[in-house]
């Protein structure tokens, strides 16, 4: 048994073909049922995101599988198969395993340590669970993906740190105030950046909102959507000392707080700090702000600094997650390469002793004088000369870190001795289930 | 008896230094725990070995700079503890721990045999001004170690110099937080200190108030403290200006408690 892996991703195709290929989450079975239905796949999941779509399947022929899925993700969005071709990988062995571990750890996302991937991974999982596409092994698989990814976000710092600039306004915030919930954040300007730091805001426990916009109806719309209180703009200076944080990001030519302003409206906090954001170009806040004590003011270009430092931080990271995966696909591989192995024994003994006991009735059959305890004999040395033929052979395969080799041995037994090892049960590994 | 645990306690207080430096580098949780435990195991030591004391000698083993340097290190880390639990700011102690091995370590430095009293500490007094005035010391060297981290992670913020050392240090409300909390245990303990050492003056040498060096000092720290605290509750000196006054007024009460009795002569210069 193979795992393969064939899709298409952000580093292969371009967004205009990616959206193409996409799958809805809402009609995931029919193509789900037309995967399995293939005929060297044995069990599937298609995972569809808006970076990559992706199928991971089960097959007994890697060729065949990998080409039969690439026909099939084209075919199925009624595509030219020459168009999608080009960009499709396929994956086979250690290196679709290690692929999946990448995936479901994030380092192989447009942004290395985002962590929705593991999520949307889950989803498509749940999916092929729920219309039973998925059996033993990719359970087995996935879950095994999914602790992987766990623990590289446990033993690593690759997603530890803000990598979009509303996010890092937000952390700083935190370093800043700690516990935001008492807080009151002011948007002055009711812009798209505004609105998605805002968001980022309230989902970090900001209860408190204010808005001052030059139109006051956007204001009270956005002031609205966050439980918040809309103000107009020209009041400004008698509202910007109730807010702790202030978020600016105006269409105005000018600074719109200097240090004076400033000044003042702390003298009227007693000295309480703020946090100031402008994420305005032109500029909102003179940068001397900053200067103020118990003021701190950064800009778009301040917060950019920051994200690319984490960035950077994670790149670090993501090597030492690099070997956490490479470390566990030697392990699973082994199992699966394992996970034939008993089957495949027993069946060579039934084929051996199915072979021996046709023959000795046969014998026997026209063997008519032999006495009860000759017939014992002759029985107990067709056995004998059984266990002796299949002793070693036996030993060599149940020899534990044969990696490849394994398969290959199996692959043979199979064909040599038109062997149909009978595979565990369907029903261990059910979804849901955690990794022991 | 008492020298093992002494040698117990600066022998934990060591590892426990090492420890939460460890964990400024390594922020696992583990490495936090253990931290945690092994200073707990100093503290108790340390507990025991000043009782020991109190039973050997008969009297508050705060007589001598030897007895108070260790007293003053013992009640750091007993403010520290207590805050730590408050907090779960283990980082905290990656300042703290130092200061306190540091003050157990120049204990070491002066005599410490245990000596018949001299007489001029034979009062009931001696205990609680004594006590109160150095465990309103810890707070206020804990106070210093949280001024210290604010001026870091203040510096870091306003400059944008987001480091690794960034990450580990709380916000600054916490530390500010500290700041007051530390604030508000010692200054209540450093004024008894002074009261009930003025009611022993009167009784010892005839006068509440003799202006000693000890008590002129005393009275510079306690002004600067209550300007801090007066400072905060009416026209908010927090942050900055709140971390800057509790690290000079630590350099003052060091002054007040070293300085004074290595070098200035006084009523008060026991060594």
């Amino acid at each position: 048994m193979n795992i393969i892996v064939v899709g298409l991703s952000h580093h292969s195709a371009p967004i205009e073909l990616r959206e193409k290929l996409a799958f809805d989450a809402n009609r995931i079975e029919e193509p789900l049922r037309e995967l399995v239905s293939l005929p060297a796949v044995e069990e599937g999941i298609i995972v569809s995101t808006c970076n990559r779509v992706e199928v991971y399947a089960v097959t007994r022929d890697i060729a065949g599988g990998i080409a039969q899925i690439k026909r099939f993700l084209a075919e199925f969005h009624a595509l030219p198969f020459d168009v999608v071709e080009p960009h499709l990988y396929g994956y086979h062995g250690e290196q679709a395993i290690r692929h999946v571990f990448r995936v479901t750890s994030s380092l192989d996302s447009m942004v290395v340590g985002e962590p929705q991937i593991l999520g949307q991974v889950k989803a498509a999982y749940s999916y092929a669970a729920e219309y039973k596409t998925s059996g033993l092994i990719l359970n087995r698989f996935l879950h095994k993906a999914f602790s992987v990814a766990k623990r590289i976000r446990t033993e690593t710092r690759i997603a530890s740190s803000a990598v979009s600039i509303a996010f890092a306004a937000v952390e700083l915030a935190k370093k800043i105030f700690g516990d935001l919930s008492d807080k009151t954040v002011m948007l002055i300007g009711a812009g798209e950046m505004a609105e998605l730091a805002a968001k980022h805001f309230v989902t970090a426990g900001v209860r408190d909102m204010l808005v001052a916009n030059r139109t006051l109806v956007r204001g009270e719309r956005l002031a609205a959507e966050f439980g918040g209180r809309a103000i107009r703009f020209d009041d400004l200076p008698d509202h910007l000392h109730k807010a702790d944080i202030v978020l600016s990001s105006t269409g105005a030519s000018s600074y719109i707080i200097g240090p004076r302003e400033a000044a003042e409206v702390l003298r009227r906090r007693k000295l309480r700090p703020m946090f100031f954001i402008d994420i305005a170009v032109p500029r909102d806040i003179d940068p001397e702000v900053n200067g103020l004590e118990n003021i701190y003011l950064y800009n778009t270009d301040d917060l950019q600094g920051v994200v690319e430092n984490n960035l950077e931080q994670r790149r670090c990271e993501a090597q030492k997650a690099e070997e956490i995966v490479a470390g566990e696909i030697g392990q699973f591989a082994a199992w699966l390469a394992s996970l034939e192995m008993v089957p495949t024994i027993i069946a060579l003994r039934d084929r051996f002793d199915e072979v021996r006991r046709t023959e000795l009735a046969k014998t026997l059959a026209t063997w008519k004088n032999l006495s009860p305890d000759e017939q014992r004999r002759l029985e107990s040395l067709t056995n004998a000369i059984i266990n002796k033929l299949l002793h070693v052979p036996i030993n060599v395969l149940k020899m534990p870190g044969q990696g490849n080799r394994t398969d290959l041995y199996l692959d043979a037994l199979h064909s040599l001795f038109n062997l149909f090892p009978e595979m565990p049960g369907e029903d261990q590994g059910e979804p849901g289930e955690s990794e022991e | 008896m008492s020298l093992v645990l002494y040698l117990a306690v600066l022998a934990l207080y060591g590892a426990a230094t090492l420890l939460y430096t460890l964990y400024l580098v390594r922020p696992h949780d583990a490495v936090g725990r253990i931290s945690r435990w092994v200073l707990a195991a100093g503290f108790l030591c340390h507990g025991s070995f000043t009782f020991s004391r109190y039973l050997e000698a008969g009297y508050t083993p705060i007589t001598n700079l030897h007895e108070s340097l260790s007293f003053f290190s013992l009640a750091i880390v007993g403010v520290f503890i207590l805050l730590q639990h408050r907090y779960r700011a283990a980082i905290l102690g990656s300042f703290v721990t130092p200061l306190a091995l540091l003050v157990m370590l120049s204990s070491a430095l002066f005599p410490a045999a245990v000596a018949p009293l001299n007489p001029a500490l034979k009062s009931n007094w001696l205990g609680i001004h004594t006590i109160t005035a150095f465990a309103g010391y810890a707070a206020f060297a804990v106070a210093f170690c949280a001024g210290i981290m604010y001026l870091l992670q203040e510096h870091f913020l306003k400059n944008k110099k987001l480091g690794p050392l960034y990450r580990r240090l709380p916000s600054l409300e916490i530390l500010d937080d500290m700041n007051y909390r530390c604030l508000t245990i010692g200054f209540p303990l450093l004024t008894v200190a002074i009261v009930t050492g003025a009611i022993w003056a009167e009784s010892a040498w005839g006068a509440y108030w003799s202006w000693d060096p000890k008590e002129t000092w005393s009275l510079i720290t306690w002004l600067i403290y209550a300007a801090l605290l007066h400072g905060r509750l009416t026209i908010g000196w927090r942050g900055r200006r709140a971390a800057i006054l509790a690290i000079v007024g630590f350099c003052v009460l060091l002054f007040t408690f070293l300085g004074v009795n290595l070098l200035l002569p006084g009523l008060h210069s026991y060594r």
